[in-house]
């Protein structure tokens, strides 16, 4: 296990660099250097002071040595600094916005697993019933509809219509003068909407993988051995085939991440939550590059580490897999 | 084939909506009951009625006028960028599977690269620099979305090489362009023209939600993402600017998949039984 962590760690080595070399020719191809960004920005930028500033980002060399001298600063954890008015380091801005996204998609992950799974092997385990047709239109459908409409209906109605939940933001104005308790509920009330609805248009993907892997493990020989010898469909389905039906499922939720992740771009935007898909958004608004790029490099190593995880998940359902 | 695909009630009903779609955009000048960006101080947030079907915008405007003109927008996203990813996916996919070896691993090394960014932020980081126009758009959703279709025609490519008659054509001294033109690509047609129509749908998805965003297709040209924007803003007042568009996405967006899958199911006989 060990060893095949530190196999799969190596391999990230190259992917690391090549995700940074293409973060890197994405901001090379930015029209204008930062340099000209700060100094535009600040009347009082003197000659000696540009000069000063692009020997620091070493624009007076070729690109490749640019990209060295880049790389030597992003390993040190040196992302920038944002060129909007706080003008504060770009690793601090990520830092603070980053937990809040990840917190929400694990909760929606969890979410979707939860019920995915589950409905999975029931529509599997009842192919072609009624429950199992109503999944099949409501996956297709499901994967039609774009989430932001679903989140805007929602709002609509639930927020707007009956008042029954806030449609922004993490927690209420009076959040501060609220009891204990009223402050717990105050923060699921806010988490609703937003999980809520990753989760339901996260649904249908998952589900219906989950129902075609078990289709298939189903028809396979073991499970007529199992059933032949006289074992419950219970045990057949739950204890025979689930692990095995699993298996491809682990594998696309390792590369459902990245969807996941540049999802909540729109989920923060519309929900109004502090994130680091808002803070990416308006970087991207404000033209804010070093913030648009560390964003986008570390969306990126989360989704490697992300398949990581994944992979892990894949070695403890499949012992096949554990001794080597 | 075609028989095939016309017992199959879904791929048929996929089909219709597509043409409908079609229809719908390219009659636009002509099916729409008022000019899309006429204002109309006097009828401003109207609901549905007599005169303007699908009611009116904060400007007058007719929704329903505005709606078919997007469905140009939503056509031309979908078949542009499209085009693009599958361009870009099958020359790259049949290169790194014909010649194999160190093109082969450095080009595939790349697929796994552009792989691990999230899509939406690389479309995103490109936008922050380019002008958010309908081009830009197309260009950007095409350059992220090929890694699949290069990874399938590898694929395909690659087993295809070892069959008889590629052996035989490169023992007869044919040049290798030529044999992955003529020979190896049109077996892998089949899968890739699958997975063009699918991402079709996915492109439309990632256009609305650009234009939604309003870094997409900007305003005062149509798109369905931009209308769904100003439904946003008149959330409890005009529920009609919400719903039509969001509808619209998700009834084309559901043709597509459909007819996508119906023709997975009719040219690929292995994957009948999923």
């Amino acid at each position: 296990m060990l060893s095949y962590l530190a196999k799969r760690l190596a391999g990230f080595v190259p992917l690391l660099l090549g995700i940074s070399f293409v973060s890197f020719l994405v901001m090379a191809m930015a029209p204008g250097t930062p340099v000209d960004l700060m100094t535009d920005l600040n009347p009082k930028a003197s000659p000696e002071a540009r000069e000063r500033l692009e020997k620091y980002y070493g624009l007076d060399q070729p690109l490749y040595v640019q990209y060295g001298l880049w790389l030597g600063r992003i390993v040190r954890g040196d992302l920038g600094t944002s060129f909007s008015r706080d003008r504060r380091p770009v690793l601090d801005k990520i830092a603070e916005a980053l937990p809040i996204t990840l917190f929400l998609n694990v909760l929606d992950l969890t979410l979707i697993l939860g019920l995915a799974i589950p409905i999975g092997i029931y529509s599997a385990s009842h192919q072609y019933s009624f429950a199992d047709r109503a999944t099949t239109v409501f996956v297709f459908v499901g994967f039609a509809m774009p989430s932001f409409w679903v989140a805007l209906l929602a709002m609509m109605l639930l927020g707007e219509q009956l008042g029954w939940l806030p449609i922004s933001g993490l927690r209420s104005l009076d959040y501060d003068s609220m009891s204990l308790l009223g402050q717990a509920w105050d923060r699921v009330r806010h988490l609703i909407l937003p999980v809520g609805i990753a989760a339901l248009t996260g649904l249908a993907g998952l589900s219906r993988y989950m129902r075609s892997s078990m289709l298939e493990v189903l028809r396979q020989d073991y499970i007529q051995t199992a059933r032949a010898k006289g074992l419950s469909e219970r045990a057949v389905v739950y204890r025979h085939a689930l692990r095995n039906a699993l298996l491809p499922v682990v594998t696309i939720l390792g590369l459902s991440i990245p969807g996941l992740i540049g999802g909540s771009v729109i989920a923060e935007t519309i929900f109004a939550i502090p994130g680091m898909g808002r803070l990416f958004y308006t970087s991207v608004l404000m033209r804010d590059y070093p913030v648009v790029m560390g964003i986008t490099l570390i969306g990126a190593v989360l989704t490697l580490f992300g398949n990581l995880l994944a992979d892990l998940m894949y070695v403890a359902v499949d012992p096949r897999l554990r001794k080597r | 084939m075609g028989r095939r695909l016309l017992r199959n009630p879904l791929a048929v009903a996929g089909g219709v909506i597509v043409l409908a779609l079609f229809a719908a955009a390219l009659l636009a000048p002509w099916l729409a009951p008022y000019d899309p960006s006429d204002f109309d101080a006097a009828h401003v947030l109207e609901g549905p009625s007599a005169l303007h079907l699908l009611g009116t915008d904060g400007l007058g405007r007719d929704v329903l006028s505005r709606m078919l003109f997007g469905a140009r927008v939503s056509l031309m996203v979908g078949f542009v960028s499209v085009g693009i990813s599958s361009l870009v996916g099958v020359t790259l996919g049949a290169v790194a599977g014909y010649f194999r070896g160190v093109v082969d691993t450095v080009l595939m090394r790349f697929v796994d690269v552009m792989l691990t960014f999230p899509t939406f932020f690389l479309i995103l980081a490109v936008i922050a620099y380019l002008d958010a126009s309908i081009w830009n758009i197309m260009l950007v959703i095409g350059l992220t979305s090929w890694m699949g279709v290069c990874r399938l025609v590898r694929a395909e490519v690659l087993s295809l090489r070892e069959r008889d008659f590629l052996v035989a054509a490169e023992a007869l001294g044919m040049k290798p362009s030529r044999v992955i033109l003529r020979h190896a690509l049109p077996n892998a047609l089949a899968p890739v023209f699958v997975a063009g129509i699918l991402g079709v749908a996915g492109a439309i998805l990632v256009e609305s939600a650009l234009s939604f965003l309003g870094i997409g297709v900007q305003p005062p040209q149509p798109s369905w993402g931009n209308i769904l924007t100003e439904g946003k803003s008149t959330l409890g007042v005009a529920w009609w600017l919400s719903v039509c568009p969001g509808m619209a996405i998700l009834i084309t967006v559901l043709g597509y998949n459909l007819l996508g899958e119906g023709l997975r199911d009719v040219l690929d006989p292995r994957l009948r039984a999923r």
